[in-house]
């Protein structure tokens, strides 16, 4: 920066009107501030601390280039010598700070060249955390605790009665071979989902209900890239009078909103479970490819995420609510599945193989 | 259900849309499509060939040499090694520069010396099913040359659809096409037969009606069988199928047999009826009965099985003894082949549940047994019977000379009321009653809309719908789902309270996370009596058994990481223990187990990471004892255990030699499983104490303690003698060997007094250790160093 010679400085006439002396102020604080970046250029440029030291001399010194500058202070008037002073001090002190600063910056790096070398890694702890499934069902869980469910748990030993007989399976029907059973005994058994809970919820408390239940589920399926013996499921009931078709799907929705992100499509199509009706299977719109359709997808655009519907009379008449008063909707869903669709998981066996090389993956 | 899509459009001539099409809207009426093939993949270049000459290859057994007529001018040599090509016959061909669906390229090829060129086909080699016993002979008029797919009706789709256990009437293409046609029923027909003969013959209904046929039928077991019709057809040539018939049958993944069954298959898959066709000449005695089976009687089945039958099966029997396993199985016996010149055609309803059972019993699972126990339509046995007789007639000739109808239970259709309040209850929406008889009529119901509820017909074929939920929804399901409103409603709280054990296990789960432990999820099994509780129906002898404990399955996963050369391992697992007795909710119980091994902290430049150690665990067990009311952590029997109160929760140790099987460079294991707490401890009965403002004295005892007298054990009598001065103590050093006594190590106490009020002097303090030392003395006989 160089500062035009004779140049008026704005806002500053002299109180007394005196131009040539004007001219000099301008001119002194032009000139400090050429000095204060010539310095910072200097001090930038310096490749030790000798040269830094040096530099401190040229520029600071008791004969260097800013005493140099000051020594015409002698030509300006009472008033305008604390102006110039001002600037100088500011300039001297910016440069002061710069040179200390980049001292500082060498001094650092001859310490570490003597000992301490920052570069290296800090001592740190071992980093836990949670499993995958374990995340996806504390974020579901949140949701609709969001929309006014809470979450309680229930027995993975179950009974005929409560995993079928209750949920108005007919006895010995086709609609029990979806469901590959492990008993204990004649009448125990692992329950192949969460839904005996609808039951046992509703047996022991008055409507309104609204709950979600995650729980270890069991079916006789062996270990294979898409199936295991045992695996999570998360089950949601609401009861209560006046709710409708039109609000399970808003509820549903919204669930999926939240947990997929605000462009996630939700589709409903009819299904068959008998423990509810209308049955629904909820679809999401394709995590991966948005709806134009993938190899994940089958090139549907569409990923099932869950099982759903309203609440069958027989199964509020099995737990002693009146049918024709309460209406309601429960659904399950997956989330070992829906784990492995949000982070591309390909095996459901890694989920249950616990090499700590996955889990690491999700700390 | 595999439909074909060509069959399906022929049903149901208004059909519109491609088979992505067809698909989505299935999907959108519940019964979504896997799987769509088109099966005219890869064979376009394929055409008719006539073999004209067959001789034998001249260097090789096995390999003969055909003179094929492919349609152009010139005759090809081809090098052949099906067993029954034969001269005269049609066979697919694919010339050369052809493509075949697996990527086979055909080109122009020596065999041992002679020149081929071009391929005859087996119907594997071209996609279509499992065939490949020799080449796919053609049967029919086919002009050589004339291009195959379109000559076969391949230019076809295969339509794998998912059918809902509900859903019987969708096994069959016009249960399909009745849902999809625009004008539902009323678009549905079934096509005319190539060369259709027809089918004029007499029916008898009721019993013995028979006995002008010589054949005398009966029900004996009339709640196994509520209709049962036969007709009899005579002077049949058994042989293979027309290729339209034997297309149709290939383009669902069926494999044509001979003429008479694959007529019976064909409208099983037309109309969702099992058939079944006896040789009539092989039924003994002239009589037919529809009977239970006895205890222990014998059935060989078509597939060859011989089979002993329950008392609860329904059996089809002739004068001695049963010929067929009801709605499931024929026998092999009175099977239709080669021979057979006259038929028993059987078009019957069987009760699902038997069937079921007997399919079950028999580990058998058939195209009829599957339809059977889904529901077979109650009202459709005359025309299946009508159906099945004119195709057999069509397509291997014969004469229907008149059938029996007996029907001890006439099926009568179910009348359901419906309420438009309970429509607007279930669905949010009004529902007005044109709009319900727009929507269920074409599907088969009959709408009465004038009196108040609504009066339902239910059609036979709709077997799931018995009451007015089933009505609503479908209502829902025809109108589709989508054009329901969303609205989301206020709600009233819950009245079921969050259960106490998400919040434990929540803390529990930061706890672990908190010292670096990395939560597990293993499937709950254990090996052979590793448990109390037994799996009857186990995949394996290593998963039999439900556990006991988590701590082995945990152990094995720790392993698992070894072999992968990981060497440190923190694993925790929350879940359920199994015990005896079970049922009634008793037998499993909640409870966190750890496993660890390798170094406490990650490796760092500046020193080995101290591995794991005993103290560790007793830390991590001392950290989980604040988790439950009044917990506390003891030695019982040299194990740390883990006590709230009086009651013991859990234990903690290093793993034993064998436990666990580790390479040389892995670490010692720790262990730990504990019950879960059944809530979260109480922390609202916190008081806040002011905090000290006067000086506390420190002074520290360096004891020599007895090998056997435990360290736990000096403390207590430190903080019982030292009086309400002391504020704290604790051990800080040990130490053993040169300087110390045999039999003895030195423990370090270092105490700490204070007052609330006032700054101690030393004489105050000096008493309190007097007092001290004056009780380890005679309580221990432990002095200072």
């Amino acid at each position: 920066m160089r500062a035009t010679r004779g140049r008026r400085a704005r806002g500053h006439t002299g109180v007394d009107g005196d131009m040539p002396t004007t001219t000099v102020t301008d001119e002194l604080i032009a000139q400090l501030r050429a000095l204060e970046a010539q310095g910072a250029e200097a001090v930038g440029a310096a490749g030790g601390a000798e040269p830094l030291e040096a530099l401190r001399t040229e520029y600071l010194g008791r004969k260097g280039r800013l005493t140099g500058i000051l020594r015409r202070l002698g030509e300006l008037s009472a008033e305008e010598r604390p102006v110039v002073g001002a600037e100088a001090n500011r300039v001297k002190e910016a440069l002061s700070a710069l040179l200390d600063e980049r001292a500082a910056s060498f001094a650092a790096a001859a310490d570490a060249g003597s000992g301490i070398d920052l570069s290296l890694p800090g001592r740190a702890r071992w980093k836990g955390g949670v499993h995958p499934v374990t995340l996806v069902i504390d974020e579901i869980c949140e949701i609709f605790r969001d929309l006014g469910f809470n979450r309680i748990a229930g027995p993975e030993l179950e009974t005929q009665e409560y995993n079928f007989t209750k949920l108005n399976f007919p006895p010995n029907h086709p609609a029990t071979d979806m469901h590959d059973t492990f008993y204990l005994t004649d009448e125990v058994l692992l329950r192949t989902h969460t839904s005996p809970m609808q039951a046992r919820v509703m047996e022991q408390f008055a409507p309104p209900v609204r709950v979600v239940v995650p729980g270890t589920v069991y079916r006789r399926d062996p270990f294979d890239a898409s199936h295991a013996p045992a695996f999570e499921q998360i089950e949601g009931l609401a009861v209560d009078e006046g709710i409708t078709f039109a609000d399970f799907k808003a509820t549903i929705s919204t669930f999926v909103r939240r947990f997929f992100g605000a462009d996630a499509k939700t589709r409903f199509r009819p299904s068959f479970f008998p423990f509810t009706e209308p049955s629904a299977e909820v679809d999401v719109s394709c995590q991966l490819c948005g709806g134009s359709g993938c190899s994940a997808c089958k090139g549907t655009g569409w990923m099932e995420i869950m099982g759903a519907g309203m609440v069958h009379p027989n199964v509020f008449a099995a737990a002693g609510y009146d049918p024709e008063r309460y209406t309601g909707y429960a659904f399950g869903m997956g989330p070992g599945r829906i784990a492995m669709q949000r982070y591309g998981v390909p095996d459901i066996r890694l989920l249950y193989e616990s090499d700590v090389r996955f889990l690491g993956q999700f700390t | 259900m595999n439909i074909s899509y060509r069959w399906l459009r022929s049903i149901a001539p208004g059909l519109q849309g491609t088979p992505q099409e067809v698909a989505e809207r299935l999907a959108m009426l519940g019964a979504p499509v896997d799987e769509i093939t088109y099966l005219g993949a890869g064979i376009g270049d394929v055409v008719i060939a006539r073999v004209e000459e067959v001789r034998q290859h001249p260097n090789a057994d096995r390999l003969r040499l055909c003179t094929v007529n492919a349609g152009g001018a010139e005759r090809l040599q081809v090098v052949c090694g099906a067993p029954n090509v034969e001269a005269g016959g049609l066979y697919p061909f694919a010339p050369i520069g052809a493509t075949l669906p697996g990527g086979l390229q055909i080109k122009k090829a020596k065999l041992r010396g002679e020149a081929s060129e071009g391929m005859l086909c087996s119907a594997r080699e071209l996609g279509l099913g499992r065939d490949h016993a020799g080449l796919m002979t053609l049967h029919g008029e086919f002009a050589p040359g004339t291009g195959f797919r379109d000559a076969l009706g391949l230019d076809d789709h295969l339509l794998a659809v998912d059918v809902t256990p509900n859903r019987g009437e969708l096994l069959s293409h016009l249960g399909v096409a009745r849902e999809l046609a625009p004008a539902g029923e009323d678009g549905v027909e079934l096509p005319a037969f190539p060369g259709r003969q027809g089918s004029s013959f007499p029916v008898h209904p009721g019993r013995r009606a028979c006995d002008d046929l010589g054949m005398d039928v009966a029900i004996e077991d009339d709640e196994g069988c509520t209709r049962y019709m036969g007709a009899i057809v005579r002077g049949v040539r058994v042989g293979p199928s027309p290729e339209w018939l034997a297309t149709r049958l290939r383009a669902i993944g069926q494999r044509p047999i001979n003429n008479v069954v694959d007529a019976t298959n064909y409208v099983l898959h037309e109309l969702g009826q099992p058939v079944h066709a006896f040789d009539l000449n092989l039924l003994r005695g002239g009589r037919v009965a529809v009977r239970h089976a006895r205890a222990g009687e014998a059935l060989t089945t078509l597939d060859g099985v011989e089979r002993t039958l329950d008392a609860q099966d329904v059996v089809i029997a002739d004068g001695e003894g049963a010929v067929a396993l009801a709605g499931v199985m024929g026998g092999r016996d009175s099977e239709v082949g080669e021979g057979t010149t006259d038929l028993f055609i059987e078009v019957a309803l069987f009760d699902p549940q038997r069937v079921r059972r007997a399919a079950r019993r028999q580990g058998l699972s058939t195209d009829a047994s599957y339809r059977f126990e889904r529901g077979v339509d109650p009202e459709g046995q005359p025309a299946a019977l009508r159906r099945v007789v004119e195709l057999v007639l069509t397509v291997a000739g014969g004469e229907a000379v008149g059938a029996v109808d007996l029907v001890p239970h006439r099926y009568e259709r179910r009348a359901i009321g419906l309420r438009e309040e309970r429509v607007r209850q279930v669905l949010g929406v009004e529902v007005a009653p044109d709009e319900v008889r727009d929507l269920l009529e074409p599907i088969g119901f009959e709408v009465n809309v004038r009196p108040r509820p609504m009066r339902v017909l239910v059609p036979g074929f709709r077997p799931d719908v018995v009451e007015e939920i089933d009505l609503i929804e479908e209502l829902a399901r025809r109108r589709g789902y989508g054009t329901f409103p969303e609205e989301i409603a206020p709600h009233r709280p819950s009245t079921v309270p969050e259960d106490p054990s998400v919040a434990v296990e929540a803390r529990i789960r930061s706890l672990f996370v908190r010292w670096g432990f990395m939560e597990a999820r293993t499937v709950p099994f254990a090996p052979e009596f590793a448990g109390a509780v037994a799996v009857l129906n186990s995949l394996s002898a290593e998963e039999s058994f439900l556990r006991a404990a988590l701590v082995p399955g945990l152990l094995r996963r720790v392993e698992h990481n070894l072999a992968h050369g990981v060497r440190d391992v923190r694993l925790f697992e929350i879940g359920a223990a199994f015990h005896a007795p079970i049922g009634g909710g008793a037998g499993e119980e909640r409870r966190v187990a750890a496993a660890f091994t390798g170094a406490s902290r990650p490796p760092h430049w500046s020193g080995a990471a101290p591995e794991w150690d005993l103290w560790d665990l007793k830390g991590l067990l001392e950290e989980l004892a604040g988790e439950y009311p009044d917990g506390r952590v003891d030695a019982v029997e040299g194990r740390l255990t883990l006590f709230a109160g009086a009651d013991e929760i859990g234990t903690a140790r290093q793993a034993e030699e064998g436990e666990v099987d580790a390479p040389a460079w892995a670490g010692p294991t720790f262990v730990l499983e504990v019950r879960l707490p059944s809530a979260p401890v109480e922390r609202r009965s916190i008081q806040y104490r002011p905090l000290p403002v006067h000086p506390g004295s420190e002074r520290d005892l360096a004891l020599l303690v007895p090998t056997a007298l435990a360290a736990g054990d000096v403390g207590g009598t430190i903080r019982e003698s030292a009086g309400e001065l002391l504020e704290n103590v604790f051990p800080f050093d040990l130490y053993e060997g040169k300087g110390i006594p045999e039999g003895t190590r030195s423990v370090a106490f270092r105490l700490r007094f204070r007052a609330a009020d006032r700054t101690l002097t030393d004489a105050e303090v000096d008493s309190a250790v007097s007092r001290v030392l004056a009780a380890l003395e005679e309580r221990h006989g432990v002095h200072r160093r």
